[in-house]
């Protein structure tokens, strides 16, 4: 979900963001006015339409805290620019929405602030695995929303949805499929360790990893289109061009609802869970507004209201939500998730990318 | 009028701004990359400085090879395609009134308002099975049911062949437009046919200028990384389109900038090849 519509902002954006928030500095008059503000990153398009519309308003209502969004792109490229930008002693976001791979990658410079639970008493709302920490134990992000990469199809195309990701190997799929095309978005490697190797721990080994290649390379034959671009796969299952691939969770149900002939699907051996955290960079000087802020995010009601508007997983306790079934199941499931091997893309992370654009573009 | 060779500084400042640009817009960042394609790659993190032939020997391999390879052919086949179309109706445009000229001109550069993107989606829109010009086909009876043209070999030609013609046409125009019709009457006096006066006077009178733009062309299509991604399959992919990969999604800058540095190498071999290849062939 993070990335829909998630053109990459341009260079001269970020620039212009940088000499904005410069002279912003350099006007203490200006500054001392707006004395309680944040810049937050979101990624760009239906996401910071509906942070705009939905969440930033009740946060500024409820704390007097003025939020200026910021379109941010694709995790990856984003930390390139937050990086290069925190060298400078600029931060185009004090706060960022971002992807784990990102995250944990910004971890090796120290990117990212370290952050105080002791200022975000809600934080013992969230579910372990999603407070993101130092190797020496200090807070490096906190859970943001969760999303779920499922298996979708066309509905004209195939009357009964299929039930297991096995359904990608399946020879009468010969040409119909529209997958990710990257390892470390895609989460193929994790769905192929699952589905046929009894779990990700398959993955541990250099041998376990080439042999989940192996049995992802009898898969290149039903593909028709790796995308990078969402909005590519989008139209093409919508029109029924490609009738299935994996996709965001979220943004199906979206389309389904406005009509679109598509369903999306939990598989049996689970959908792939991803998420978002909120990270502060270190060359933000706005850490007790952004204290604030992800305070504001952790509490139950306001993860129940993302859920209803937004469309993403909670990151917080089921039980202290008060989302009906119907809503916890629009938009997560009770099936165990397929969880990331995110250690591998940053460990392994050149071994990994070699061997898959050898796989697909081979 | 005899030109003197310049001999005070003076002489030589009208170079001076040219030459800032150059260096500014070209030397610097050129050189840049280079020393970036020697640093030292951390995967977990970004890189740091340092001076390693890593980057570099990681490219040379097989697989690059063949990309490479794929990425090279793929810009040369773009140029003669662009050229083989644009020269016959550049020629064929410059023998009408001022004023078609003038409409079809407009037209040309209207299209290249056209982003790379804009084009990309419009032809694989009209290469898909569900909506794409074989529909066209099978209401008019030339083929049985449609088929998708997207992805393939043949989309990423066509994709790239449209986006380059304009720019092929305007490169030729001027030369053409200024070729002295006296040749082309003497040969037409001698008893050339329309079509073998046009092969044997008209062609050899531009050879430098055709050269010159399939130089153009190739090096245009050679950067090309949104078309392949669009509209072929991975084994279609450009080098380019891995150098993105690196520098966006792997945030592997040294990577990318060796092989951008071996992608610049190549071409301009490539270019100083043919220019050679023409230098000889002109002696003789």
């Amino acid at each position: 979900m993070t990335k829909i519509l998630n053109h990459p902002i341009s260079r001269r954006a970020v620039l212009g963001a940088g000499v904005a928030s410069a002279s912003l500095l350099a006007m203490p008059s200006i500054l001392r006015a707006q004395d309680k503000s944040i810049k937050i990153g979101v990624y760009g398009g239906y996401f910071k339409k509906s942070f705009d519309e939905h969440i930033f308003p009740e946060f500024t209502k409820a704390t007097g805290i003025a939020v200026e969004s910021v379109a941010e792109p694709t995790g990856e490229a984003w930390l390139v620019q937050l990086e290069q930008a925190a060298k400078a002693g600029q931060a185009p976001a004090d706060l960022s929405m971002m992807s784990q791979t990102s995250m944990l990658k910004g971890q090796s410079t120290e990117l990212w602030a370290p952050l105080d639970l002791a200022k975000i008493k809600n934080s013992s709302n969230l579910l372990d695995h999603f407070v993101n920490k130092y190797p020496d134990g200090r807070v490096a992000g906190i859970g943001a929303v969760a999303w779920y990469i499922t298996l979708v199809t066309n509905t004209n195309v195939f009357a009964t949805a299929p039930d297991s990701w096995a359904a990608f190997w399946d020879p009468a799929n010969a040409d119909k499929l529209g997958l990710l095309a990257l390892a470390s978005n895609s989460f193929l490697l994790e769905v192929t360790a699952t589905t046929f190797m009894g779990g990700t721990k398959a993955l541990d080994t250099e041998e376990g990893i080439q042999k989940a290649l192996e049995k992802l390379a009898e898969v290149k034959p039903n593909v028709r289109l790796w995308y990078r671009d969402e909005a590519q796969f989008e139209q093409a299952l919508k029109s029924g061009e490609i009738p299935m691939g994996q996709y965001y969770h979220d943004v199906t149900g979206l389309a389904a609802a406005e009509g679109q002939p598509v369903r999306s699907t939990f598989p049996k051996e689970g959908g792939i869970q991803d998420s978002g955290s909120w990270v502060l960079s270190r060359a933000s000087k706005k850490t007790e507004e952004a204290h604030a802020f992800i305070d504001h995010m952790c509490q139950p009601a306001v993860q129940s209201l993302m859920s209803r508007k937004v469309g993403t997983a909670p990151t917080v306790k089921r039980e202290l939500l008060d989302l009906t079934p119907e809503q916890f199941a629009g938009v997560s499931s009770d099936i165990p998730p397929i969880l990331p091997r995110y250690d591998l893309y940053t460990t392994k992370a050149d071994w990994i990318n070699q061997k898959w654009t050898e796989l697909i573009v081979g | 009028m005899k030109r003197e060779a310049p001999k005070s500084l003076a002489d030589y400042s009208p170079l001076f701004f040219p030459g800032l640009m150059l260096i500014v817009f070209f030397v610097v960042p050129f050189s840049t990359m280079i020393a970036v394609s020697f640093f030292q790659r951390d995967p977990s993190g970004f890189y740091t400085p340092d001076f390693v032939f890593d980057n570099y020997a990681r490219f040379l391999s097989l697989f690059f090879a063949k990309v490479l390879g794929f990425s090279l052919m793929l810009a040369v086949t773009v140029a003669i395609c662009c050229v083989v179309i644009a020269f016959p109706f550049t020629y064929l445009l410059t023998k009408r009134p001022r004023k078609v000229q003038t409409i079809w001109l407009v037209c040309l550069l209207s299209v290249l308002s056209l982003s790379e993107v804009i084009i990309g989606f419009a032809w694989s829109t009209l290469f898909t099975r569900t909506a794409g010009i074989t529909n066209l086909f099978v209401a008019i009876g030339l083929m049985k049911e449609p088929v998708a043209l997207t992805p393939s070999f043949w989309a990423v030609l066509t994709g790239m062949v449209y986006q380059a013609l304009p720019y092929t046409i305007l490169v030729l125009y001027p030369a053409l437009v200024r070729l002295d019709p006296t040749l082309l009457e003497a040969a037409r006096t001698l008893g050339a046919s329309p079509v073998r006066a046009f092969m044997n006077v008209v062609v050899p009178a531009l050879r430098n200028t055709i050269v010159a733009t399939l130089i153009m062309v190739f090096v245009f299509a050679l950067g090309s990384y949104l078309l392949p991604q669009i509209l072929g399959r991975p084994s279609h992919w450009t080098l380019s389109v891995l150098i993105t990969d690196q520098a966006i999604y792997q945030s592997n800058m040294p990577f990318a900038a060796a092989m951008a540095v071996f992608l610049v190498l190549m071409s301009l071999a490539l270019v100083g090849l043919t220019l050679l290849v023409g230098r000889r062939e002109n002696a003789l």
